[in-house]
């Protein structure tokens, strides 16, 4: 954790206050954040027993718990999380895998990377959801469909922010490179991509939440099973329970399909890429 | 012992670019022989480092030719004024680089490798991370893995000028001492007039860009013992001092 030092020796006893401090404000800011979580669901839950407000609308915690319960047993949960999960998943491999491969190639050629930056800039700038009803008449109502949706989000972004990631490693480096004899090809496999793990890990982390952003918009449009599904249906039909509990279950997905990359980024950063990472 | 290792004759060499044109080189003609240590010196700027690039064929010259001893012409080391050790690989994996580049990589050279880094005083850091070696020691692995490659011909660009003053000596002396004991021919680029004058046989002097040879002076220093010290104490040392001292500062007062 800490220096050696730090380690090794009894701590000092202004050490040791500082570190019961540090510890006592950690403890108090969790505490303070369930407190915020605690309060809120209470007022709402109270609120809606009071009836000022008309859970017809609002929903309230409880009915929620009810709702999620109901959807646990009929099954409905596994089907819909489980569709959208996977929808997600294959949407951000596919983005990072087709991004990572384009990003090479701008940056092993600088003539194609000139000729295709106005596009990626306003492919970019394009907002996607006005692609969608596109998708849908070309590729129907499918999974494909939201797949396309979930990757027209973020595939151009992650192009850019990958190239502009690669461009950015040092020259002098890549002279090395070429002093040692190597090729372009060689400072790409031994420079450009080791030094970018820690760009392309953020990138991915963006990636993982605009797929899921993407995902969505396509069930919104063109689904018949997935959480955007459930949303939509739900409102339309006014079950504004289900859309709470659809919300409150994406919102969980969302930080844990974060936080995988994360831990991903947390073992990278413990292990420093140690050999499998230099390829 | 005296054959040329590397001849330059009327080397020239211009950047483009839409702004303009900025010569780098003009006529640069030299020779330098085999198991020569040669110092060059000029004002920043000039195209030092460029001359380089052209040595190890990392650019062409536009007019005139370079000339390599054919046993010397892949064999050319590059020590860069950084050390860029990758951060993601290990001491010894940084070292073996070139091979691992060049497919040379054999147990042989490994064991090359390792005899380096003990006899660098390295060993014990071989499986650390660069970011856990001091200015000083990366400069040395750096070094390593430039002589790994077995060069005839050491190209070094102001190795030591991202070194703090006590390192740059140390370090400057160890490396010095090093290349000279393995005999390789080496050619040094430094802004540090006296470590040009305690290092090398011969300090080729460049005027401000576009750069010309200015002067060749050949160093003799009656010394006592071998260490960069003794060459710093040598009685000729100052005169040669002030000489490259004058030639440098006319460079600046021209430029004005
Ligand atoms: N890649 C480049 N493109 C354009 N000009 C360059 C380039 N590299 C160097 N120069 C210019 O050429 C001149 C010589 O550079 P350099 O050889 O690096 O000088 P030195 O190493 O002597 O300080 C400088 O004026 C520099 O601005
Ligand atoms: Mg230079």
């Amino acid at each position: 954790m800490n220096t050696k030092t730090a380690n090794n020796q009894k701590e000092s006893p202004a050490q040791q206050l500082y570190i019961k401090k540090h510890r006592q404000h950690h403890h108090f800011i969790t505490l303070m954040r369930f407190l915020v979580l605690f309060l809120f669901l209470l007022i709402w839950e109270m609120a809606a027993r009071l009836e000022l407000i008309d859970t017809f609308f609002f929903s309230s915690p409880s009915m929620v718990v009810s709702c999620f319960f109901k959807m646990l047993f009929d099954g409905s949960f596994f089907s819909n999380t489980g569709i959208t999960l996977l929808e997600t998943l294959i949407s951000f491999a596919l983005i990072t895998a087709f991004s990572l491969l384009a990003a090479i190639l701008l940056w092993y050629s600088r003539t194609l990377s000139e000729i295709f930056e106005p596009y990626l800039v306003v492919l970019n700038s394009l907002p996607k959801s006005a692609l969608a009803p596109l998708f849908i008449v070309w590729l129907g109502t499918g999974i494909d469909t939201i797949i396309v949706a979930g990757i027209s989000v973020a595939i151009f972004g992650s192009i850019i922010s990958l190239y502009t990631g690669f461009k950015h490693v040092d020259a002098e480096k890549l002279k090395l490179i070429y002093t040692l004899g190597g090729s372009r090809f060689t400072a790409l496999k031994k420079v450009v991509l080791p030094a970018s793990v820690p760009a392309i890990l953020s990138n991915m982390k963006v990636n993982i939440g605009l797929a899921l952003v993407g995902v969505i918009i396509g069930e919104f449009l063109a689904a018949r099973r997935g959480l955007g599904y459930l949303i939509i249906y739900g409102s339309q039909v006014f079950q504004l329970n289900m859309v709470i509990t659809s919300i409150i279950i994406l919102c969980v997905i969302a930080m844990a399909l974060y936080q995988c990359i994360q831990f991903a980024e947390h073992l990278y950063k413990k292990k420093n890429g140690q050999d499998s990472l230099t390829i | 012992m005296n054959q040329p290792i590397l001849t330059c004759r009327d080397v020239c060499f211009s950047y483009h670019s839409l702004t303009g044109e900025t010569q780098a080189l003009t006529n640069i003609s030299f020779q330098i022989n085999r198991g020569e240590f040669v110092a060059i010196v000029g004002p920043s700027g000039c195209g030092k480092s460029t001359l380089l690039s052209l040595i190890a064929g990392l650019n062409k010259p536009q007019s005139g030719e370079i000339i390599l001893d054919a046993q010397a012409s892949n064999k050319i080391g590059y020590m860069l004024q950084q050390d860029h050790l990758f951060e993601w690989r290990t001491i010894l994996k940084n070292i073996l680089l070139g091979p691992e580049i060049n497919g040379t990589l054999t147990k042989e050279k490994e064991e090359l490798a390792l005899k380096l880094l003990s006899d660098y005083g390295l060993f014990k850091f071989k499986d650390k991370k660069p970011g856990e070696l001091s200015g000083g020691m990366k400069q040395r692995a750096a070094l390593i893995r430039t002589m790994v490659m077995e060069p005839e011909l050491l190209l070094l660009d102001e190795p030591f000028s991202a070194l703090d003053y006590q390192t740059r000596l140390m370090v400057s002396n160890d490396i010095g001492q090093i290349i000279k004991k393995s005999g390789i021919t080496a050619v040094l680029i430094t802004h540090d007039l006296s470590e040009a004058i305690s290092l090398s046989d011969r300090i080729i002097v460049l005027s401000r860009r576009p750069a010309t040879v200015k002067r060749k002076i050949a160093v003799k220093l009656t010394l006592d013992g071998d260490s960069l010290l003794s060459a710093r104490n040598a009685p000729e040392f100052k005169d040669y001092f002030s000489l490259l001292w004058k030639e440098i500062s006319d460079e600046y007062e021209n430029s004005k």
